[in-house]
């Protein structure tokens, strides 16, 4: 079944076709354009998929898309109009990523933990981003990060 | 040798010249990529057993479906494909050899009518006895996996027993092992057990393949190897007509890698199925299962090592019996199989060596590379063990290994002399920070803390030929592309290619643009694997750089009349050490020359170009003693220790602190070697406290997910990591380097086992080493575990 749904998309207005049992991941990636939430197991596991909904934490693949008619969804894309944000600049003093592809979750995850704690202690930082699976950096540099931005 | 100078970028913490395209999101990876409204889906349909003959294939309902462009078995494509021995179909042909193998796929318009339709396709199988366990498979009546072995090509290093299941043995065969027995005063012999693996890269296996109106096949896949896998698909298609010529590959960013995306394996669809269906971009893309069950793992073992010892703690004789579960096919693995067998005593000096290290089919998905290529898998036993003799010894086992530790000038396995190497060094500075000797006694009563050291070594495993390329070309701006055919899988080779080319030509890598492959237009690269890229593609990088130096120089000197020697490069300007007012900035020159005096000018659009192959080695030694060859390029050597936090009720373990030192020659980035000694450390310590794939009786995996294979998340991080970089320098490496990204995986394992015992005097002889093999042994009172 066919459905249209309106959202806020990284402060845009966009409207879009969606099946009932398309994913909020697959309707970002496949039809709105938006690819920087990427699919990593497609079940919840890993976060690599992780994007705003109304400013919390979700992840896209674990959403249907019609759930989000008359919402607000931010991905990494929508962090920087205005230039990277402090967090995203610690990522980048600190050359945080390595593969990068668990970045897009990473950021978003870190970006609501500082939003509702500013100041965090490391194990909080390490708690924020305990859904967001990473392989190559042993989480080290990517928690130096966070903690970095959240000094600022 | 440059090293010696005084460096201006490279050795410097550069920061990442690929992290803001990550951090903001502009980063693309090959599922990122568009392809139009005639992109077609293939899914493929997967054998449900491990073993078994294929009776009968029916596609009829399948094609019945709307949507279905195509269905495809291995009637289409009858063609074998491999990286080291061609042992491989396309698709299945007669029989199937693991649960999960692709016997056949369905091309349609959407993927969710592939796969409706890959459902429809019905297989009748008459089932073949499975065998899942290597010294099993090497018994004398075992059902024979592949019973073609002898007509199978491979490389000449390569001594497959057609006949059997071995299909390849690698023999070293060292000094007399009767005679250093005979020597010792104490010798002990165990066995040791390793499971397989998982890469998990987040990012899943994907290819997008086109076959042009004009037969021209462009893939876009994530990989590791573009050259390589170029090269395997020209040889597979080449009976449809097909060459290097009318193949290209292109590679954009890859999101881990890890050695799972090395070589050729889901990729081959992409190359072959756009051919029945031309014009039409075709995606296959993995799920995280099959992720799982159907690209490389890395292979199990079941290793009896057997060690001569005297008094004074002098290592006489190395027995070590290896039987590696190489899986159903080894057309990569049976290379980690020779690779690793060749350096199967570590990082010691011996006089008297048998290894027997048996690449044996089974039905289980094909082993391949990963991250350490057999030697992470070999030293779990080695470093265990050589930790057990020095207890029984009496003697402390730092002392133990320090004593045996190979030095430079050392005879290896093989009769080649060790390389320069700062072994001792790691060890002594490792001990150090570590504070072994200490005991330190928990607050808790419930809780032991324990320490585990480690030593290791890993030489890079490549063909004798293997390859690197760049070419690097100015802009007005004298800003650089620079363009090599490595690959980013995230171990920072773009970075550290930017470092090395900034050094020769002033340019700061932030104005040098390293360019990812696309096999059109990036010169030859064999494969980013091995460690080598530092060392060999930094190697062409440096070439090209020089080249480009001396072609500004040769123009500088045709329009202004200066000796060649005389000149240098200094900020971004050529300067001249007769003439100290001289200078001319490089973004006046390197597009339009220079004009002389009749208004003419002189240069034009300089490009550099580097190679480097090693001259050196050599695969030829003698098959039943690896006598007399020179297959290592050199080894990366290490120290590592941990001291280890273990729940005396529970097992649970904690990791407190961490210290791993590498030998990295010279550092080119130091903060990106310290980031890989933390991933990978984690990565190694995932597959002995967490990781493992578990198959039911049948060979059908049972945990091909994030929730049943436990990757380490943030929470499991060690309290503290220090990493610590030596740098004994490579000759013939640039400015001294060498690779240390696959080592910091190696120690993980040993240490943690050897922690555990130090804590609880319990010896778990198999990983992983989890909690719940520690706690049960404590309960039950065991000191082993096997």
């Amino acid at each position: 079944m066919k459905k249209t749904i309106t959202l806020t998309l990284n402060g845009d207005a966009r409207s879009v076709d969606v099946e009932t049992t398309e994913t909020l991941l697959a309707v970002l990636r496949n039809k709105l354009g938006v690819k920087s939430p990427k699919c990593g197991c497609d079940q919840g596991e890993c976060g690599a998929c992780t994007v705003l909904l109304n400013g919390k934490s979700v992840r896209s693949c674990l959403i249907f898309s019609v759930e989000v008619d008359g919402q607000e969804v931010v991905t990494l894309e929508g962090l920087s109009h205005n230039g990277p944000t402090p967090l995203q600049q610690a990522f980048i003093d600190r050359s945080a990523f390595q593969c990068g592809y668990c970045a897009p979750g990473v950021i978003l995850s870190a970006t609501e933990l500082l939003t509702v704690n500013p100041h965090p202690t490391q194990t909080e930082v390490q708690e924020a981003i305990a859904g967001n699976l990473c392989r190559c950096t042993g989480y080290e540099s990517l928690i130096e990060a966070i903690l970095a931005a959240s000094r600022e | 040798m440059e090293a010696m100078e005084e460096l201006k970028f490279v050795g410097k913490p550069t920061p990442r010249i690929d992290q803001q395209e990550k951090v903001l999101g502009a980063a693309r990876y090959v599922d990122d990529l568009d392809f139009g409204p005639n992109l077609l889906h293939a899914q493929v349909v997967e054998s449900s057993l491990a073993h078994a003959r294929i009776k009968k294939i029916d596609t009829s309902e399948a094609e019945k479906l709307p949507g279905v462009v195509k269905v495809v078995t291995g009637k289409d494509f009858p063609y074998h494909f491999g990286l080291y021995m061609q042992d491989r179909h396309i698709f299945a042909q007669d029989k199937v050899r693991f649960a999960g193998e692709q016997v056949a796929a369905v091309i349609a318009r959407d993927l969710a009518t592939a796969k409706r339709a890959a459902k429809r396709v019905k297989i009748i199988y008459e089932p073949l006895p499975a065998i899942l366990d290597p010294r099993e498979a090497v018994k004398k009546d075992a059902t024979l996996i592949h019973p073609e072995l002898g007509a199978y090509s491979h490389v000449p290093w390569f001594f497959p027993k057609p006949g059997s299941n071995i299909a390849h043995w690698r023999k070293v065969r060292k000094g007399d092992t009767i005679q250093g027995f005979a020597e010792a005063d104490l010798i002990f012999a165990d066995t040791y057990r390793v499971p397989r693996y998982a890469h998990c890269s987040i990012e899943l296996h994907g290819a997008i393949g086109l076959c042009d109106h004009s037969g021209r096949i462009t893939v876009w896949a994530a990989s590791q190897s573009p050259h390589t896998q170029r090269h395997i698909f020209a040889q597979a298609l080449a009976p449809l007509g097909f060459t290097h010529q009318n193949l290209r590959v292109i590679t954009p960013y890859v999101g881990g890698g890890f050695g799972g995306k090395a070589g050729v394996t889901m990729e081959i669809l992409a190359a072959a199925l756009p051919t029945l269906v031309k014009g039409y971009p075709i995606k296959i893309h993995w799920t995280r299962e099959q992720e799982f069950y159907n690209t490389y793992q890395r292979p199990a073992l079941v290793g009896t090592l057997k060690m001569g010892v005297k008094k004074d703690g002098t290592i006489t004789a190395f027995d070590y019996l290896i039987h590696w579960d190489a899986g159903a096919y080894v057309e990569y693995g049976a290379n980690v199989v020779n690779a690793s067998g060749l350096s199967a005593t570590g990082p010691y000096r011996i006089p008297n060596v048998r290894i027997d290290a048996l690449c044996v089919y089974t039905n289980l998905p094909p082993g391949g590379p990963y991250r350490g290529f057999g030697y992470p898998e070999l030293l779990f036993g080695v470093e265990s063990h050589t930790t057990r003799m020095a207890q029984q010894l009496g003697m402390d086992v730092v002392a133990f290994k320090r004593k045996n530790a190979i030095r430079e000038g050392d005879k290896l396995p093989y009769g080649a002399p060790m390389t320069p190497n700062g072994l001792t060094e790691c060890i002594d500075r490792v001990v150090k920070t570590i504070e072994w000797g200490k005991k330190e006694e928990h607050s808790d009563p419930n809780k032991a803390i324990g320490k585990g050291f480690a030593i290791f070594w890993k030489a890079p495993a490549m063909p004798p030929n293997a390859a690197s390329s760049a070419f690097l070309k100015f802009n007005e701006d004298a800003s650089v592309n620079l363009l090599i055919s490595a690959v980013e899988i995230g171990q920072g080779v773009l970075t550290a290619m930017a470092q090395i080319a900034a050094e020769i030509l002033t340019v700061p890598p932030e104005k040098i643009r390293v360019e990812s492959p696309d096999t059109d237009r990036n010169p030859y690269e064999w494969q980013t694997v091995a460690s080598h890229v530092a060392w060999g593609t930094g190697n062409a990088v440096k070439r090209a750089a020089i080249d480009a130096r001396e072609q500004i120089f040769e123009a500088v000197h045709h329009a202004c009349f200066l000796e060649k020697d005389a000149l240098y490069l200094e900020d971004e300007a050529v300067k001249c050490r007769t003439q100290p007012g001289f200078a001319l900035l490089l973004k006046e020159i390197v597009i339009n020359g220079i004009m002389v005096e009749d208004g003419t000018y002189r240069g034009g659009p300089i490009m550099g170009r580097g190679t480097f192959m090693p001259r050196f080695t050599s695969a030829m030694g003698d098959p039943d003693t690896g006598q007399g060859g020179h297959p290592c390029v050199h080894y990366t050597v290490g120290a590592a220790a941990l001291t280890l936090e273990v729940d005396k009720q529970t097992g649970r373990m904690k990791v407190l602190k961490a210290v791993e030192a590498i030998d990295a020659g010279k550092a080119i980035n130091p903060q990106i070697v310290k980031d890989q000694i933390c991933g990978g450390l984690l990565q190694g310590l995932g597959t002995v406290l967490y990781e493992d794939m578990r198959f039911d009786e049948s060979g059908k995996l049972l945990n091909p997910n994030f929730t049943d294979y436990k990757l380490p998340t943030a929470m499991d991080i060690p309290d503290e990591v220090i990493p610590i970089i030596v740098e004994t320098p490579q000759a013939d490496g640039p400015f001294g380097a060498r690779g240390i990204a696959e080592h910091p995986t190696i120690p993980a394992a040993p240490m943690v086992a050897n922690a555990v015992c130090d804590a609880v005097g319990v010896r778990v002889k198999s990983m992983p080493v989890t909690a719940e093999k520690v706690g049960l042994a404590l309960a039950a009172g065991q000191t082993e575990v096997e």
